[in-house]
């Protein structure tokens, strides 16, 4: 099997006062190594609940996650959130539609966040100029992010997720504060990164052109997907 | 990079707010290390203050004033007089180690400062007085040369109002007389700066007090227990005891309930700062509630959030002391004057001591409760999960 997420019949509820809102409603899906997978629907279908879960940032109601073959979550089996932290360092990179630099971190400093929380794997000054030079930010490495522009924070923190060498990267509307030019931009860098770095690409977007990239295109509505 | 270095530019982000909570911090510090080196200094300068008296115990006639200062207020009156006799027997007192006889006497000046002024001469004896005083230091010149001499020795301020040097004679107010300066004392920071010596004999001669005396200094042997002879000294009709100790005692005793007030509004001040920086780092943990999201679901693990909030805390905490620490010594002499406007009786001399180990005590004592209050806010943050913070915008 070389699929490296698996969910089966996932649901999520919210309690919301008396009633109870399926966020995500049965869902099953594989994604496979090396693809890109787009998720779009209509705000508020659940897309975003999806891929939290997708990326164990949270528990499912009911239902079963894996990673490769082994067992993230089904019922009665809950991990403790330093186990899920420690999944989480080693699978995914995640980016936002928020950036969530720290104001008061150079460039360079935010990308090598990660190796002051130990994460040692592959994180040197080398790799972080390499990466930097991979999304043409090097020249930046010295700056605050107060002085950059949307795009390039956007960049630096696609740069700050790949620093610890993610097997998937989930973006959720990545581009949703960028413009057509700087999206357009963001878009040829997934593309590359997904061929030359092999990483599997979770891509929430409200934008149909960045959509295109994807391998598969899923369809939310109502916390179900519709192909 | 490490956590402590992520921890102190977190704390650059909000300037102001960093600023006026280390300032606080500062502040407390400077007050507990004053109170702290005061408790030291002060009891150590009435100690010095009351040896330097070099009497265990003074004798006056009843209702006389022994004091120099309150002879001046009083305009050179209120007199009394001991007999000569009465010395004689407390000399021969086998408790006594040794005893020296004085006569004080005030004459109204009218060319002294502005509008005349009260100039107080002390009979002393040139044998026992130098003696007892063994610790005053001459700036020049030395004791009278023998019980009678037309001879003065002035106290440090005395020969400089007097301007008088060796050798200078000078007209004593009151009297017809003329007397060379011997001696001119070093400053002791006592009364007896003010101070005209004569030989005693001289004065009794030359304002007609034949076989009288103000005072009796009174030095007992080591043995002797002080406040059984006092009440020896009690029965004897029409006489004062002045003991030391008694002064002492008072002194600290009306020094005390002042400490206690000062050290509550030290201990108040020391909360309300601690407070502030509890306030100020819980604050800036709800501020960055994404962000703190943002950095777990870059890897970091409750214990590293534990260590960034905790380190801010600590920061705060023992870079405000050292601050405070500072000011303490730079502004010694703004505490030093503050202490003398509260006190009922300051003693010459520092007040407030600073010591390396009251240093120590007040850093450990701050960031101490730093490290402790700290980690209410580092828990709080510990614990904030990625997702939450992640959509809290929403
Ligand atoms: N923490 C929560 N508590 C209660 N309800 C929630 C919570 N999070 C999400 N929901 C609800 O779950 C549903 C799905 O939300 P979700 O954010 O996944 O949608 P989305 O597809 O990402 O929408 P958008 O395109 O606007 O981002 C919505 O009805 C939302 O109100
Ligand atoms: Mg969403």
């Amino acid at each position: 099997m070389s699929s490296i997420i698996t969910i089966k019949n996932l649901c999520k509820a919210y309690q919301r006062g008396s009633e109870t809102v399926n966020a995500v409603n049965n869902v099953s899906l594989e994604v496979e190594q090396g693809d890109i997978v787009a998720i779009v629907g209509p705000s508020g279908s659940g897309k975003t609940t999806l891929v939290n879960i997708l990326g164990c940032l949270d528990n499912p109601t009911s239902g079963e996650l894996w990673l490769n073959d082994k067992k993230i979550f089904e019922a009665g089996l809950s991990l403790s959130e330093k186990e899920l932290t420690l999944i989480r360092r080693q699978y995914f990179g995640y980016i936002f539609q928020k950036f969530f630099l720290l104001p008061t971190l150079t460039i360079k400093e935010n990308i090598m966040l990660p190796e002051v929380f130990g994460i040692k794997a592959d994180i040197s000054e080398q790799r972080a100029a390499e990466i930097m030079d991979l999304l043409g930010i090097s020249h930046r490495a010295e700056h605050l992010p107060s002085e950059l522009s949307g795009g390039e924070m956007q960049r630096v923190a696609i740069a700050r997720a790949l620093i610890t060498n993610p097997k998937v990267l989930i973006a959720d509307e990545p581009t949703g504060n960028l413009d057509t030019k700087r999206t357009e931009e963001i878009k040829n860098l997934l593309i590359d990164l997904n061929r030359k770095q092999g990483i599997t690409i979770i891509l929430v977007t409200h934008n149909p052109e960045l959509a295109q990239i994807a391998d598969k295109v899923l369809f939310m509505e109502d916390g179900k997907i519709k192909e | 990079m490490n956590l402590l270095t992520l921890a102190y530019k977190n704390l650059k982000r909000r300037k102001i707010r960093t600023g006026f909570t280390i300032i606080g911090i500062a502040l407390s510090t400077w007050v507990l290390v004053t109170l702290l080196g005061f408790n030291k200094g002060y009891e150590q300068s009435l100690n010095k203050d009351i040896d330097a008296m070099g009497f265990q115990i003074v004798l006056t006639a009843k209702g006389c004033p022994y004091e120099a200062a309150t002879l001046m207020l009083k305009g050179g009156t209120g007199l009394r007089y001991i007999t000569e006799s009465l010395f004689d027997d407390i000399n021969k007192d086998m408790e006594v180690s040794a005893a020296t006889p004085m006569l004080m006497h005030a004459e109204f000046d009218p060319y002294k400062g502005e509008n005349g002024g009260t100039i107080v001469y002390l009979g002393v004896d040139n044998k026992t007085y130098p003696q007892m005083k063994s610790y005053f230091e001459f700036l020049a010149g030395n004791w009278f040369k023998n019980a009678n001499a037309r001879e003065v020795v002035l106290g440090y301020e005395a020969a400089e109002l007097e301007q008088r040097e060796i050798g200078d004679m000078m007209l004593l107010t009151g009297s017809e007389e003329e007397f060379t300066v011997v001696g001119i004392l070093k400053r002791t920071g006592t009364q007896d700066d003010g101070m005209i010596f004569l030989p005693l004999k001289t004065l009794q001669e030359v304002f007609k007090k034949q076989n009288l005396l103000t005072m009796v200094g009174i030095q007992l042997q080591k043995e002797v227990n002080a406040t059984a002879y006092e009440d020896k000294l009690y029965e004897i009709p029409d006489i004062q005891v002045v003991s030391m100790a008694q002064v002492k005692n008072t002194i600290i005793s009306l020094v005390k309930s002042a400490k206690v007030i000062v050290f509550s509004i030290a201990f108040i001040a020391f909360l309300i700062a601690v407070f502030g920086v509890l306030n100020t780092v819980l604050m800036s943990v709800f501020e960055r509630y994404q962000e703190i999201g943002i950095l777990k679901s870059i890897g970091a693990l409750p214990k590293h959030i534990f260590a960034m909030i905790w380190g801010e805390t600590i920061l705060l905490c023992s870079g405000g002391s050292i601050i405070g620490i500072v000011f303490s010594y730079l502004f010694a002499d703004i505490s030093e004057n503050l202490a003398r406007l509260f006190l009922p009786f300051a003693p010459n001399g520092s007040l407030i001591m600073l010591s390396p180990e009251i240093i120590i005590t007040a850093f450990t004592a701050i960031t101490l409760t730093g490290v402790l209050g700290g980690i209410l806010p580092a828990i709080r943050a510990a614990h904030i999960r990625p997702l939450e913070a992640i959509r809290s915008d929403n």
